[in-house]
């Protein structure tokens, strides 16, 4: 099917941006469509207005905080272009392995990090990813700015934390978050499609070998991404193995989970505690000394 | 409610101007407008790859593209890969040979995306290859053929190369 007619609005600038979405009635933010195009030719979204912030200024970036020991993210930044940065993968070891199973390589040319996590879909890779990672995210309006924490993010089904005159600008995450090892694991029919369930977990380990930190998340499972506190609780203080691992996996099967039409929320909790186990299999292998 | 805006753009290293509807997407405008039916659309939700195409050297799907979106960017389509009178380009040659089309629908798509991707991954092997191509679907072949023909154009695209 065809988009619905709109009015189409291309700023140059971000405060164009913020003025056209303060004043304008029914407008939607056009990132890198991925998600919101399919929408638009189905019809799913007719918006008055669309406004494109693709050619918008200084919404794309990949900066090295030094002085806040931050890593930088610019909200318009291209999925490909994260999956091929050093510094990203440095800051945030979970996010090229999530990458690859970001759609396919034609989608994430255009698709950006900003557009992910506004659109905010459960089984979507990159909000799980900056859940992990503990993202601070900066939105801006006309009245200013303002810092949301990835935690906080997520207030309901596709639903994130961001007024409708507001733009997502940055995603932050620490730039040396010394994690030992990663593991990310997503089950679907096929390659590129929306996860069943997705697991990510990162380890970081003593010099005993002993467990000090962990994080452990699901995606596709409940409503929104979640990490799973009882989990890491379980593996900090353990050595990594298959008896720390088997109380995380029994931890996340017990996630409150999304039922639909194809797979029931039994299926999806009992796929959450193996995808865990094999996730913190992986990232145990990669922190193994 | 039918605005439109005025772009210019290089389509197959050609100049084009044209006036376009701000909601026409970019398959529908180089088929619509500039009769360049190479680009086939299919589902028109991205899913299925049969309109991939090549836009500032980057694989996209043309239908989740405004035409507006691409003012002043380099359009690569299928009509561009070789020239009329020939010689066919590599990856047309290994599809012809290698049957990696039936009723041809997905390769236009197959061979766009497969033309980016080869580039950047001369030495692509089979699982890579079938991974690239996860976002294309074809309803005839099983893919077999298509794999053969993308492995075997990989190899001549390389030896092109080399020589």
């Amino acid at each position: 099917m065809k988009a619905a007619p709109f009015e189409y609005h291309a700023p140059q600038t971000l405060d164009e941006a913020l003025h056209l979405l303060a004043t304008l009635e029914d407008a939607k933010l056009l990132a890198g469509g991925q998600s919101m195009m399919p929408m638009m030719n189905m019809r799913f979204l007719q918006p008055e207005n669309v406004i494109d912030i693709n050619r918008t200024e200084g919404l794309s970036y990949i900066r090295e905080d030094a002085a806040a020991r931050m890593l930088r993210i610019g909200a318009m930044t291209r999925q490909k272009a994260l999956m091929a940065s050093e510094a990203v993968a440095r800051a945030c070891p979970m996010a090229p392995r999530a990458l690859a199973h970001v759609g396919h390589f034609q989608t994430r040319s255009r698709g950006t990090i900003g557009g992910s996590l506004c659109h905010l879909d459960p089984a979507a890779e990159l909000p799980l990813v900056m859940l992990l990672h503990d993202a601070v995210l900066t939105v801006r309006s006309q009245e200013g700015s303002r810092e949301v924490p990835m935690a906080e993010w997520a207030l309901a089904y596709m639903l994130p934390s961001l007024a409708p005159e507001e733009i997502l600008v940055e995603i932050a995450v620490p730039l040396a978050p010394g994690w030992s090892g990663a593991g990310f694991v997503e089950f679907t029919r096929r390659h590129g499609d929306f996860a069943i369930a997705s697991a990510g977990c990162l380890l970081a380990l003593d010099g005993d070998g002993v467990i000090r930190r962990a994080a452990v998340g699901l995606g596709g499972v409940a409503q929104t991404p979640v990490r799973v506190p009882e989990a890491e609780a379980a593996l900090v203080g353990a050595r990594p193995g298959e008896g720390a691992f088997a109380t995380a996996a029994a931890a996340a099967s017990k996630v409150e989970a999304l039922s639909d039409s194809y797979f029931s929320a039994g299926y999806r909790q009992r796929l959450a505690g193996v995808l865990v186990r094999r996730a913190l299999t992986e990232a145990a292998a990669e922190a193994a000394p | 409610m039918n605005q439109t805006r005025k772009i210019s753009l290089t389509v197959n290293g050609s100049p084009v101007e044209a006036e376009v509807p701000v909601r026409l997407h970019l398959a529908d405008f180089l088929r619509g407008q500039l009769g360049l039916t190479g680009t086939h659309v299919g589902c028109e939700h991205g899913v299925c790859g049969a309109c991939s195409l090549i836009v500032d050297g980057e694989a996209v799907r043309s239908c989740l593209m405004l035409a507006v979106q691409a003012d002043g960017a380099r359009v690569e389509t299928v009509e561009g890969l070789s020239p009329p009178e020939g010689p066919l380009h590599p990856l047309q040659d290994a599809f012809a040979e290698a049957h990696g089309l039936q009723c041809g629908y997905c390769t236009p798509g197959m061979l766009m995306s497969l033309k980016v991707y080869l580039e950047a991954h001369p030495d692509a092997g089979e699982a890579e290859l079938r991974e690239a191509l996860s976002g294309n679907i074809c309803r005839c072949t099983g893919y077999q053929p298509i794999i053969a023909a993308a492995l075997a154009a990989a190899e001549r695209m390389r030896a092109g190369r080399a020589g």
